[in-house]
């Protein structure tokens, strides 16, 4: 069908190894005992995360994010990360705030959807100071995918013929049934991924509400796993709707109990996200200086993420966005009732 | 480059004449920004069986209010399903979605979009944009690609800095021969000026229309690279009142889209 497909030889670094053989071995020495993981936030982030570690956030930029941890690991001064950059939008903002990661695979960095590019995000990014591998949300995906299903790469259609694929570090291969020229995205496995969710329990058994994006699979790739939860509930909560489950409990290595541990990002069901925050980030980002001071006050100045937290409002202010979450209103409930959508 | 009258502003013609190109009863795969609120206007008008999906899972919601986010719970409000990325790109490459609609800091005559860096040193961009995001498999899989963006000659440019997501690449076949799935490419360009769809043989960008009180001397003037026209050259029709209504009190009342300048 398509003899002429360029032979092409990405010039991207692989950050990780796809050796499913690698991961295997360390998966089997993973213990499968159901013993109690619930510790705090800087407990999981001193024990799980080392400087020169590959992360994957998960959630979505500014939604479901684990924004707790994140903080910690800036608190914690994490240098010379690995991140995945699969939609970073705030999560990327905390940690180039810390100036954590020193490599990233790119598929959505720096900016934060509808509300702009983040100036300090840029300035990080475009000083040199991080290795950039070019992707797309769909191939970080798919990476992450190939890793928990345990093979080496995946097959797609995307990424050819343009500027990605040449900065990526995919491949291409023949396909043996057809001959068709297919991208092969490398499996990913990180080294710590990190989830926030709605429920689990103090084992790691974890359920979420609304999209999972993918962190059904960023659970399954990742060697460790931190989640950090709104609710702490028993086991017998899980077990009355295991279609929500996300992970059984082998999979998680920290269960961390963080009410609004998303905040300022939105947690579907729970609460909006906070925009005047955010905006507040992006215009404190304008000056460097103004913005050392800010993550002085927010970040390093505090001692937990609940200190930061009564800076914001606190209880007051989660009752504001938790009054203006769609997904608690419940008023396209009166449009579905009216026939306002097929 | 203004319109000539009160009624409109740039931004809400380019959402109106958007909406219009999506069909009734078809899929589309939406980004943020000004192409959803086409795609709102567009299920609140002509197309109200639109299935819109959004690449971080949520398919087909009752939309109520503009999302921040294409992951964000306004995508989730009332939906069929919510799943995951891998689900909605997947549902893209076998073929099942129609459309999508995307956004792009440049743009070149078959319909290429850079997102991801000014400048001309990967390595020291000017300007270090987002990147691919799902745009890059979005306009790889989907059969229609539909973009929208002011009309200058800073985007609309003969070589794009980087080349983040196809269109139809170097011309006719190219798509195809790079292995990109046949049959797929670029549909339309709404900007501030004109409606744009491609010549059929060459597979490069074509005037269908000009926005009212624009001439094809101002679209030339504009365009980096040599713009075609089709023959006999119509005029775009103008918004409605009741598309305007529908835009202004229901799908941004808040103005986080048509309240921008256009520029």
């Amino acid at each position: 069908m398509n003899e002429q497909a360029p032979i092409v030889s990405p010039q991207g670094e692989l950050f990780t190894s796809p050796d499913v053989e690698e991961a295997r071995s360390f998966f089997m020495q993973k213990p499968r005992t159901m013993t109690n993981k619930l510790m705090s936030v800087s407990e999981a982030v001193g024990r799980f995360i080392h400087d020169g570690d590959y992360i994957a956030s998960g959630g979505f930029g500014g939604v479901r994010i684990a924004s707790a941890v994140l903080h910690e690991m800036v608190r914690q001064r994490k240098k010379n990360l690995g991140l995945s950059g699969h939609t970073a939008t705030h999560d990327f903002q905390i940690l180039a705030a810390g100036r954590c990661f020193n490599r990233c695979d790119v598929a959505y960095i720096v900016g934060l959807e509808l509300r702009g590019l983040s100036p300090n995000a840029r300035r990080y990014v475009e000083s040199g100071a991080v290795k950039m591998t070019e992707w797309s949300n769909g191939t970080l995906a798919w990476r992450y995918k190939a890793a928990a299903m345990g093979v080496p790469f995946l097959p797609a259609s995307v990424l050819l013929g343009t500027d990605t694929i040449k900065y990526s570090a995919a491949k291409t291969v023949e396909c043996p049934f057809t001959g068709r020229t297919l991208l092969a995205v490398p499996a990913l496995f990180p080294d710590v991924g990190i989830i926030h969710v709605h429920r689990a329990d103090i084992y790691g058994n974890c359920q979420i509400d609304g999209i999972s994006i993918a962190d059904y699979d960023v659970g399954r790739c990742s060697k460790r796993v931190i989640i950090s939860t709104e609710h702490l509930v028993d086991t017998d909560e899980i077990r009355k709707e295991p279609i929500k489950t996300l992970l059984p409990f082998w999979l998680a290595d920290a269960v961390c109990h963080v009410p609004y541990g998303s905040y300022p990002g939105n947690m579907p069901y729970e609460y909006f996200s906070d925009e005047d925050h955010l905006a507040e980030w992006m215009e404190a980002e304008k000056d460097p200086g103004i913005f050392e001071k800010f993550i002085d006050k927010y970040i390093y100045g505090v001692k937990d993420f609940s200190e930061y937290l009564e800076l914001k409002g606190g209880e007051a202010r989660i009752a504001e966005l938790r009054e203006i979450e769609p997904l608690r209103r419940g008023d396209y409930r009166a449009a579905i009732k009216a026939g306002g959508s097929k | 480059m203004k319109p000539n009258n009160t009624r409109y502003n740039l931004m809400e013609l380019m959402v109106c004449v958007a909406a219009r190109q999506l069909e009734d009863g078809k899929t589309a795969v939406i980004g943020t920004g000004m192409p959803l609120s086409a795609a709102m206007l567009a299920q609140k008008t002509a197309a109200p069986g639109l299935v819109i999906l959004f690449e971080a899972g949520g398919v087909a919601p009752i939309l109520q209010r503009l999302p921040i986010s294409v992951a964000d719970s306004n995508t989730q409000t009332g939906g069929l399903l919510h799943t995951s990325m891998d689900i909605i790109f997947e549902a893209c490459q076998r073929g099942t979605v129609d459309y999508t609609f995307l956004g792009g800091a440049q743009i070149d005559m078959y319909g290429n979009i850079n997102s991801s860096m000014i400048g001309t040193d990967y390595d020291h961009p000017k300007v270090r944009l987002p990147g691919s995001g799902g745009a890059n498999d979005l306009a790889s899989l989907c059969w229609k690609t539909l973009i929208i963006t002011p009309h200058d000659k800073r985007r609309f440019i003969k070589k794009l800095d980087f080349l983040t997501s196809p269109g139809y690449l170097t011309g006719p076949g190219a798509r195809e021969r790079a292995g990109l799935p046949a049959g797929g490419g670029p549909y339309k360009v709404i900007s501030t000026l004109a409606l744009m769809g491609y010549d059929p043989e060459t597979k490069r960008m074509r005037v269908e229309s000009l926005h009212p009180g624009v001439t094809k001397e101002v679209v030339i003037e504009n365009t980096g690279f040599e713009m075609l026209f089709v023959d006999s050259l119509p005029e775009t029709p103008e918004p409605t009142d009741h598309e305007l209504k529908i835009l202004r009190e229901e799908v941004d009342p808040l103005g986080l889209v048509i309240g921008k300048s256009g520029q």
